[in-house]
């Protein structure tokens, strides 16, 4: 069972992997960026379950935190504005 | 029993994660992408970490409560950012897309 959900999520990973190498426009590829980040959220959330140990959800919690400022700094970088308007 | 309860929920969160991703090679455009994507790895995100807060003990359970409560603020605003940015770096819009509202705005 829990291999079965490893290899639904290396598989949705794959296909984001192919969304950020074929995306025709850079939006599609921080779109796939963005996606990726949060599956290793649920990865981390998966060995949390198998090892029972907490700090494996410290660290998901860190790579949302960077995922979701990763993507508003190159939203704001594609809308062409500075990073303090 | 609790076990089985938390499996159940990451088996729904893994296959919605799984549809999201087929709907963000799938679909033809930016904002399409978006919308399938973000809506269904969010929602599948939240179930597999509901797993892991029924499965638990407290110290999982806490960490992943506020995981929950921060990745269900932090999708669809970073989502909303993204779209805000395309449209307004100029990426158009599908042929077939009938309805577009920014453009009627500026008019």
């Amino acid at each position: 069972m829990i291999t079965f959900l490893f290899t639904l999520l290396l598989f949705c990973c794959f296909l984001c992997l192919y969304r950020i190498s074929r995306g025709p426009s850079p939006a599609d590829r921080v779109v796939g960026i963005d996606i990726l980040g949060i599956i290793v959220v649920n990865f981390c959330a998966i060995v949390s379950f198998i090892t029972k140990l907490d700090f494996y959800l410290n660290i998901a919690l860190s790579w949302a935190l960077l995922s979701f400022i990763g993507t508003i700094a190159v939203s704001k970088f594609l809308e062409g504005k500075g990073f303090d308007e | 029993m609790r076990e089985i309860l938390s499996l159940c929920f990451m088996l729904i969160g893994g296959l919605f994660n799984l549809f999201g991703c087929i709907g963000l090679v799938r679909l033809p455009d930016v904002y399409n992408r978006l919308q399938a994507s973000t809506k269904c790895v969010t929602l599948g995100t939240c179930c597999m970490l509901l797993g892991v807060l029924i499965s638990g003990p407290v110290n999982i359970s806490l960490k992943a409560f506020l995981t929950i409560i921060f990745i269900l603020i932090t999708g669809p605003t970073a989502a909303h950012a993204l779209s805000r940015a395309s449209i307004k770096s100029g990426i158009k819009l599908w042929e077939k897309s009938v309805v577009n509202k920014m453009e009627e705005e500026k008019k």
